[in-house]
């Protein structure tokens, strides 16, 4: 719930079915790879739904086959599900966990500091990690969205937390009207003034064009670019003046191995469209 | 042997669930959500409720579309594989078909909530929203600086609701019941509810309960009623009985996009499906054929003897 199918806007389109045809994977499996490669081996995992499972399944199929899952409905889960799953309470979910225990189980786990990383979808993120799930806007009207589930519980008291979304300027804003999560509030110290717990906060914000991470004074930066798009690009769709890292990089192309797993775990790209 | 304590769903709820009441739904969030229950509530005109849960999925929508609920403690409140609630979207922003209050909650403090009614103290702290406009704007949730060390933490006040009614596995007539699979906030909310409604998949004998005392995790005597309702948690799975109809949620995210669409939606599936027994006839025998289990799954027994 937490994250999880819960957020908003979690099912990534590809850009233009001429660029997967040409690049053999799309955009969603680009972002798949990118979130498993912010999985260390033996980590503690919030799931989540949709992209993460599928970054979360690729993690532990090649290069973290000791991270353990933890779900909100408290099931914490070692193995993969046997079927596609919508929510974290489809029966798949539940049949050969390594656990199936109460809420409190497993928050207990992140309130201690245990959880390594947590995935979170958003409306809304900030220049400062802020994530917004309760309120969004349509030509100025407010739109009520479902709200935190667990994502608020999990940006605060995570390690590190990794948030999914399609990189368009209203999604990426200046401000978010509304922190349902908060990241890193205003800047540098923000999150311990507030009593947030010493390392934790954003980590990663992966987008459809790029990989965006934050600088020891809590701000954003692109950090990576997805292969065929342009830093201009990116900076043209995000809503504020986003800075540029001095050793930008291209975000790696999904390994064959990577695709593999996600293909064979979405043969139909329900997800990974 | 005590009186058994089966009844109707339709006497269930008019005994022990009066407008007005607060009431959690959906403890065991994407699973074994207690839709029957929610129906009844539709069809015997409750008002002014106050629906407690992390999530309920379509069924706190649904209530808050038919006008039951006046406000909603929820951390997320929407249709879980397919979006957004429009039923709940149509009354925060337009107050159709009336006003309702939204409080609004994390999965994590409304767990604390619920387990600080449950021990029976005033509130219980965390760190979980510091630095959130969840803490800003929910009157339950208050910042106080800890007594024992040098630190802001969050009160989350107890949450007591007059009744939890929980969909279940299997249970005796006393309401002696099992659970199993994903559990979320269902013991901590049966200690913390002061009357606990049970719907069961299947009636057991006392022995077969008794049998497996770990999985009973709603004693009887804090019950009120048990209501025997196969089906009573479609289109939500229950684990060993029946999968989630995951067409049935997609189907209700389309048929409920305009308020007149939800209106027949009602009509057709709540107010003249007169009982569970009507609406499982709705939904289809072949329909409720393919979301049965396919391959059971035993556990392994184990040994209580001495």
């Amino acid at each position: 719930m937490g994250f999880s199918e819960r957020e908003h806007g979690l099912i990534v389109t590809a850009r233009s079915e001429a660029e997967v045809t040409s690049r053999g994977y799309t955009f969603s499996e680009l972002m798949v790879a990118a979130a498993a490669r912010e999985i260390g081996d033996g980590e503690l995992v919030f799931v989540g739904m949709r992209l993460p499972m599928l970054a979360f399944l690729v993690a532990r199929r090649t290069h973290a086959p000791r991270a353990v899952g933890l779900f909100e409905n408290g099931v914490v889960r070692e193995t993969p599900s046997l079927e596609l799953l919508y929510t974290m309470g489809d029966p798949p979910n539940l049949l050969h966990a390594t656990q199936c225990g109460q809420m409190l189980d497993v928050m207990s786990l992140l309130q201690q500091g245990r959880v390594n990383v947590g995935f979170l979808g958003a409306a809304e993120v900030d220049r400062f990690g802020n994530l917004n799930t309760t309120w969004g806007h349509r030509n100025k009207e407010m739109q009520r969205l479902p709200g935190s589930g667990g994502a608020c519980d999990i940006a605060c008291l995570a390690r590190r937390t990794v948030v999914l979304l399609a990189h368009e300027r209203g999604r990426l804003t200046e401000r978010v009207g509304h922190i349902t999560s908060p990241g890193y509030g205003s800047g540098n110290g923000w999150r311990r003034a507030q009593g947030l717990p010493a390392n934790s906060g954003p980590s990663a914000v992966i987008t459809t064009l790029g990989v965006v991470r934050f600088g020891d004074d809590g701000e954003a930066f692109l950090a990576s670019v997805h292969p065929g798009v342009s830093v201009e690009e990116v900076l043209a769709n995000t809503g504020w003046t986003l800075r540029v890292a001095d050793d930008l990089v291209e975000t790696p192309a999904p390994r064959d191995e990577a695709l593999a797993v996600m293909r064979e775990m979405d043969p139909n790209h329900f997800w990974t469209r | 042997m005590a009186e058994s304590k089966l009844m109707t769903m339709r006497d269930a709820i008019a005994r022990h669930v009066p407008s007005g009441s607060m009431v959690l739904l959906g403890a065991q969030l994407e699973q074994m959500i207690p839709f029957a229950a929610g129906h009844e509530l539709i069809r015997q005109g409750r008002r002014d409720l106050t629906v407690v849960g992390p999530i309920s999925d379509i069924l706190f929508d649904q209530m808050i579309g038919a006008g039951c609920v006046s406000r909603v403690m929820a951390a997320w409140v929407g249709n879980v594989s397919a979006g957004v609630g429009y039923c709940f979207r149509r009354a925060v922003e337009h107050a159709v078909p009336r006003k309702i209050e939204v409080v609004d909650y994390s999965n994590f403090t409304m767990a604390l909530a619920l387990h600080a009614a449950a021990l029976g103290v005033p509130f219980l702290p965390t760190y979980a929203t510091l630095g959130s406009d969840l803490l800003k704007k929910n009157g339950n949730l208050r910042e106080f600086p800890s007594p024992v060390s040098e630190e802001k933490l969050v009160a989350v006040r107890a949450l007591r609701p007059d009744v939890a009614i929980l969909h279940v596995q299997r249970a005796d007539a006393q309401g002696n019941a099992h659970i199993w699979g994903s559990l979320g906030v269902a013991v901590d909310g049966a200690r913390a509810a002061r009357k606990i409604i049970i719907v069961a998949e299947e009636i057991a004998e006392p022995s077969v309960i008794s049998s497996d005392p770990n999985r009973t995790l709603v004693p009887g005597f804090l019950v009120e009623a048990v209501v025997h309702e196969p089906g009573g948690a479609h289109p939500s799975p229950v684990q060993g009985y029946y999968g989630r109809d995951h067409a049935f949620f997609a189907q209700y995210h389309e048929q409920t996009r305009r308020v007149e669409d939800f209106e027949d939606w009602l009509a057709r599936w709540v107010v003249h499906a007169s009982d569970r027994g009507e609406y499982l006839t709705q939904v289809g025998a072949e329909r409720i054929q393919s979301l049965g289990v396919k391959e059971h799954a035993y556990t392994a027994p184990a040994d209580f003897g001495y």
